[in-house]
């Protein structure tokens, strides 16, 4: 259904909701290293597709600058990370994103469908090659060493930021603006008829979804010790987070953090366990997902709850 | 008192002219119809109103202040309403959601969410949609579609309104339908300018007709005197 006031209304799920929070904060304390680093890859993707999620899920613009903003994020981290304290320089990383979504927004934002879909995956392309250029000719050098922060603080900021931006993801679904978002996405030229000023409420909200990229890279790229623009500006950046919300399900919040994270950890496991044949796999499963499963796992836990689970 | 003023209203799509120095106005509180054959150039003299379509040549004021040039968002905040050939409803989302967030953003002074709530459902129960205001706007029957939208366009407290088609499919139950809830409009003293193809009604409804064809007005009057216009039986029957 369209209903927006998804799962978190009932007390239990809100009870849910708090364990499962109050069990990834004193993680760290009883489990192996490994695990942390682990998780702390998986909030990445989960913070990206979520970001993804709040422009392009109820817009329908289908947005593939991700790369573009998580690598900002990355170069901010790079390039401040000696000079200033960590929450700072991810605080910049996050804002120096928005800013470039604002400009990206006010270009593009008036192409649809298809075009906008290929001007966005131009420009994280364009940008990506504009830094290469620019570090060969000025800095005399492709890459940079990153400050390296240590795996439990990288992990608790991962959580903290994936917390603030599903806070702001659900409070934007509720609001007014949230219902404005939606309505562009269901007919632009009625929307801009009712009053809506489609080109403010697009951009904002694409900044929004950028500040959270740029935010995630920020934190990661002190992870990655050693950083170039293939690494930062990597196109399955934008890739990943479509496919990881198609995956889950755009319908329900839960569905693109599912996704994210279900998504995430099968990478790593493929990875580790069949590292020849991890790409062969992973697409595999995706379109078998895509095929049966046009509403991602949001879909297939509603059907499952319309058989009796559930009401 | 004037409330719509077109001079000149001139559009070009390439070589080809819609709409050529058209004049026209429109009283506060009357109904006007505006007719014509296919291509005429109705649909279009609507969209340059709303601003869905930059005007070539010519201004339009409303209320004495020149709305050319103005976006679609600016221009329904002062008080100018449409509704589209086609339904153009927001498909994805309920009734209620559909009205509420033409409340909620149509109007210049921002309204408070409870506020905007009331509205929309009042609105739904004055186009008697209020007992399926819970359902997808797709899934309603075309009727229901185009009430849907009439309260969409109410919902953003119009001075004027533009109906482009209202009855466009549907059945003569349903089109007396409808002429009940033109006329319900036009009482709460709600300017109309309305696009139809069902002559019965719009001759009954309409105060004055403006009449299109090829892009030029070739006539406008009272329902009698258009329909004693040799004119427009002439561009209707043909010579």
């Amino acid at each position: 259904m369209g209903s927006t006031r998804g799962i978190y209304k009932k007390p239990f799920h809100l009870g849910m909701l708090f364990l499962i929070f109050i069990l990834l904060a004193t993680m760290p304390f009883y489990v192996q290293p490994y695990l942390v680093i682990l998780l702390s890859s998986i909030f990445m993707y989960v913070i990206i597709t979520l970001s993804w999620t709040i422009f392009s899920g109820p817009t329908r613009y289908i947005s593939l600058a991700s790369a573009a903003f998580f690598g900002v994020g990355v170069y901010v981290s790079a390039m401040l990370g000696q000079a200033l304290p960590l929450l700072v320089v991810i605080a910049i990383g996050g804002l120096v994103s928005f800013i470039l979504a604002l400009l990206i927004g006010l270009l593009t934002l008036r192409l649809r469908g298809m075009y906008f879909i290929i001007f966005t995956f131009g420009i994280s392309e364009l940008i990506r090659h504009f830094i290469l250029w620019w570090e060969a000719k000025f800095t005399g050098t492709v890459g940079r060493w990153v400050v390296i922060v240590d795996h439990t603080t990288v992990y608790y900021v991962m959580l903290v930021i994936f917390i603030i931006a599903l806070l702001t993801a659900y409070l934007i679904r509720r609001s007014r603006f949230g219902l404005a978002l939606r309505s562009i996405g269901e007919y632009e030229e009625a929307a801009t008829h009712i009053g809506i000023n489609a080109t403010v409420v697009k951009t904002t909200a694409f900044a929004i979804s950028a500040f959270f990229m740029g935010v995630a890279g920020a934190i990661m790229a002190t992870r990655w010790t050693y950083i170039d623009p293939r690494i930062a500006f990597d196109p399955l950046f934008s890739f990943m987070p479509v496919l990881m919300a198609i995956f889950g399900g755009t319908g329900q919040l839960y569905g693109p953090i599912l996704g994210a994270a279900i998504f995430a950890y099968l990478e790593e496991i493929l990875i580790t366990k069949f590292a020849y044949y991890y790409m062969l796999l992973f697409g595999t499963i995706l379109i078998i997902v895509i095929m049966f499963l046009p509403h991602g796992l949001v879909g297939l836990v509603q059907k499952w709850g319309k058989g009796g689970l559930r009401r | 008192m004037r409330i719509l003023e077109g001079e000149k209203v001139t559009k070009h799509f390439g070589g080809l002219a819609a709409l050529h120095y058209v004049d026209f106005d429109i009283n506060q509180g009357e109904v006007v119809g505006l007719i014509g054959p296919n291509g005429a150039g109705k649909t279009t003299l609507f969209n340059l109103i709303s601003g869905s379509l930059p005007t070539t040549a010519g201004e339009i004021r409303y209320k004495g202040k020149k709305i050319t040039g103005l976006k679609p968002h600016q221009i329904c905040k002062m008080g100018v309403a449409r509704t589209f050939q086609s339904a153009q409803l927001f498909a994805g989302l309920t009734v209620f959601e559909n009205a509420l967030a033409a409340s909620l953003f149509g109007k210049k002074r921002s309204i408070s969410v409870p506020d905007a709530e009331r509205e929309a459902m009042e609105l739904l129960e004055f186009v008697e949609l209020s007992p399926v205001s819970t359902m997808l706007a797709k899934d309603l029957p075309v009727a229901n579609q185009k009430r849907l939208e009439v309260a969409r366009a109410l919902a953003t407290k119009p001075e004027l309104l533009l109906f482009d088609e209202v009855m466009a499919g549907l059945n003569p139950t349903e089109v007396a339908q409808v002429m009940e809830l033109i006329t319900k409009i036009r009482n709460t003293g709600i300017t109309l300018f309305l696009i139809e193809h069902v002559m019965k009604a719009i001759m009954s409804i309409c105060d004055r007709i403006i009449v299109l064809h090829h892009g030029e007005k070739i006539e406008e009057g009272t329902p009698q005197e258009i329909a004693a216009s040799q004119k427009v039986v002439e561009v209707y029957l043909g010579e």
